[in-house]
C-alpha cells in the first residue's frame, strides 16, 4: 500500500521564545522543519535537539500556536507560529 | 486601540473608556510595582510580552467577561518596559449598573490575566542583579549584568 500523502510532507514552523526561555535558547525566535503530521510535542523535541541552550528548557512547557494556548499534543500545520512560553506572571 | 502602553497609565482615560449614565458602580483594580518586605531591593520590574498574543488573549479574556456580565463595561492596560516601584503595571476598569457587578467582572479580568496573558518579569535590584520572577513569587536566580 502506498504511503498517503501526509506522511512525511515537511513542514516548517516558526518558534518563538519569550522572557527567560530566550536567554536560555540565546535566541527569540528559529525557523524549525518537521515532517508532518506533527505536533506541538514534536517541535519542542526538536528545538531542544538543535539549540544547545534549548536544552535547559522544560519537555513540556506552556505553549501556543498562532497566539492561542495549545497542548503539547495539538497538531502543527505548515507555517504556524509556535510561542514556548514561560510560566505566565502578568499584572 | 491597544491593550499594551509603554507609557505610564492613565486611569483617567480608562475611566472615560467605560464611562456610562447606565452605570452606578466603577471598580478600578491597579496592579504596581513592589519592593515589600519579602523583595531584596526592588528598584524596577522590566515587563515583557509576547505582544500579538497579548492583544488576542485580552480580546478574548474581555469577550469571556462580557459574556458573564452583559452590561458591564471594561477598559485595561497592561504597561511594558521598565517600570518603577510604585508605578502601575496594569489597570482594569469595569462599570455596571450595581457595584456587585463592577467588583467580580474587575476581579474576573485580574485573575484571568495572571493565567492567561503572555506577560513577564524580571526584577531589577539595587545591587545590579536581574531576577525573573516566577507565578509562584519564587523568583529564578539570574547573573547580574557587568
Amino acid at each position: 500500500m502506498p504511503a498517503t500523502v501526509d506522511t512525511a510532507t515537511p513542514a516548517t514552523v516558526r518558534v518563538r521564545f519569550f522572557a527567560r526561555y530566550a536567554e536560555l535558547v540565546g535566541r527569540s525566535e528559529a525557523a524549525v522543519s518537521l515532517p508532518l503530521p506533527a505536533t506541538v510535542g514534536d517541535v519542542v523535541r526538536r528545538v531542544r535537539e538543535d539549540f544547545p541552550g534549548a536544552r535547559a528548557l522544560p519537555e513540556r512547557p506552556l505553549a501556543a500556536v498562532n497566539l492561542k494556548q495549545a497542548k503539547l499534543e495539538a497538531r502543527v500545520q505548515d507555517g504556524d507560529e509556535v510561542a514556548l512560553l514561560p510560566p505566565i506572571a502578568g499584572g | 486601540m491597544s491593550y499594551l502602553t509603554r507609557s505610564p497609565i492613565s486611569v483617567d482615560v480608562l475611566l472615560a473608556e467605560v464611562s456610562s449614565s447606565a452605570c452606578g458602580g466603577t471598580c478600578l483594580f491597579l496592579g504596581t510595582v513592589r519592593n515589600g518586605p519579602h523583595e531584596q531591593g526592588v528598584t524596577a520590574i522590566e515587563y515583557s510580552a509576547y505582544e500579538e498574543m497579548v492583544e488576542a488573549e485580552f480580546g478574548r479574556l474581555l469577550t469571556d467577561a462580557r459574556g458573564r456580565w452583559p452590561e458591564a463595561r471594561i477598559a485595561v492596560r497592561h504597561r511594558v518596559g521598565t517600570i518603577p516601584v510604585g508605578q502601575a503595571s496594569i489597570a482594569i476598569v469595569a462599570a455596571a449598573p450595581h457595584r456587585a457587578q463592577a467588583f467580580e467582572a474587575c476581579r474576573y479580568v485580574i485573575e484571568g490575566v495572571k493565567q492567561r496573558i503572555p506577560v513577564w518579569k524580571k526584577e531589577l535590584r539595587v545591587d545590579g542583579s536581574e531576577v525573573w520572577v516566577d507565578p509562584s513569587g519564587r523568583p529564578t536566580p539570574h547573573p547580574a549584568h557587568g
